[in-house]
């Protein structure tokens, strides 16, 4: 069961429009390393994690995950609301005007539709999913820093910058369950091929 | 617009609060133990709480099926007064 609460995560308030940022930003609402695969992959893992403790990590964190898909529309939405189609052939986007008008259609960027080939559910390697986990928050890490690149607004980056510190907490957060996980296992290294220990694969 | 200020006010205090309860639960999922961390999401959560009834009292419903109480006697939920987090204007 989920809730909805009637509010941001951190608070937007954008007066500039900019569908050329809107556009760029979009990324990180349905692509590769953006929030809806962020979401969709631990609240997918997390069914068949192996204690209670890692189902919480997953449950917690692919919940927050929603609340930032919400503050990736959010940007967009406030980005491009007073834009004409002028606005957009101007500044490179018309592409999305011209598919979407104003609407927030979860691609990457205009480009692909939103794909579940952006994630994987492993089951009984749980070690596998939380690499990718883990790869997964420094991938969006790296995202939101190059965006902050290629943005003057501080409207747009005070959100941007919320978003990527956030994907540093959940990288600890994964990399402490990772390291419990393993000791539990009795595992010497963080290698992967020591599991699963039961049954020889190769 | 003494009411509209205070309304965004209030929220601004619950995104803060409900920021440290966030991060809190975060840190206790992977360390069940730390008493400190009980503790401070022991007091967080109950002075979150009283803002958000707080709110829910002056405003209206913040969550949606029956986890807000509903003080007033009209549906503000769906109300065009009542403005979705995107809207800014």
């Amino acid at each position: 069961m989920w809730i909805y609460e009637k509010r941001l995560q951190f608070p937007i308030n954008i007066k500039k429009t900019d569908p050329q940022l809107a556009k760029a930003i979009l990324t990180q609402y349905g692509g590769p390393n953006g929030e809806l695969a962020a979401s969709l992959r631990y609240l997918s893992q997390r069914y068949t994690m192996p204690t209670s403790q890692a189902k919480a990590v997953l449950t917690d964190i692919g919940t927050e995950e929603l609340a930032h898909l919400e503050m990736v529309a959010t940007i967009i939405y406030q980005l491009t609301q007073d834009a004409t189609g002028e606005d957009y052939m101007k500044s490179f986007a018309e592409a999305l005007y011209s598919k979407w008008d104003k609407g927030i259609h979860p691609d990457d960027s205009g480009t692909i539709a939103f794909s579940a080939t952006y994630i994987n559910t492993m089951g009984r390697d749980y070690i596998a999913d939380l690499y990718e986990d883990l790869a997964a928050e420094e991938k969006a890490r790296a995202t939101y820093e190059y965006l902050l690149d290629i943005t003057k607004d501080p409207d747009v980056i005070a959100p941007l910058s919320f978003l990527r510190q956030r994907e540093i907490v959940h990288f600890q957060r994964f990399g402490e369950l990772l390291d419990k996980l393993q000791l539990e296992k009795n595992m010497k290294t963080v290698h992967p091929v020591n599991f699963p220990e039961e049954k020889a694969y190769f | 617009m003494d009411n509209v200020l205070n309304k965004q006010e209030l929220l601004r205090q619950i995104q803060e609060l409900g920021f440290v309860a966030l991060e809190l639960n975060l840190y206790l999922d992977t360390h069940p133990d730390d008493e400190a961390a009980l503790n401070d999401f022991r007091y967080i959560t109950n002075n979150l709480n009283q803002l958000k009834q707080l709110y829910c009292q002056t405003f209206g419903p913040l969550t949606n099926f029956g986890n807000s109480m509903l003080s007033k006697n009209t549906w503000t939920w769906a109300s065009e007064e009542d403005k979705w987090p995107w809207e800014n204007k």
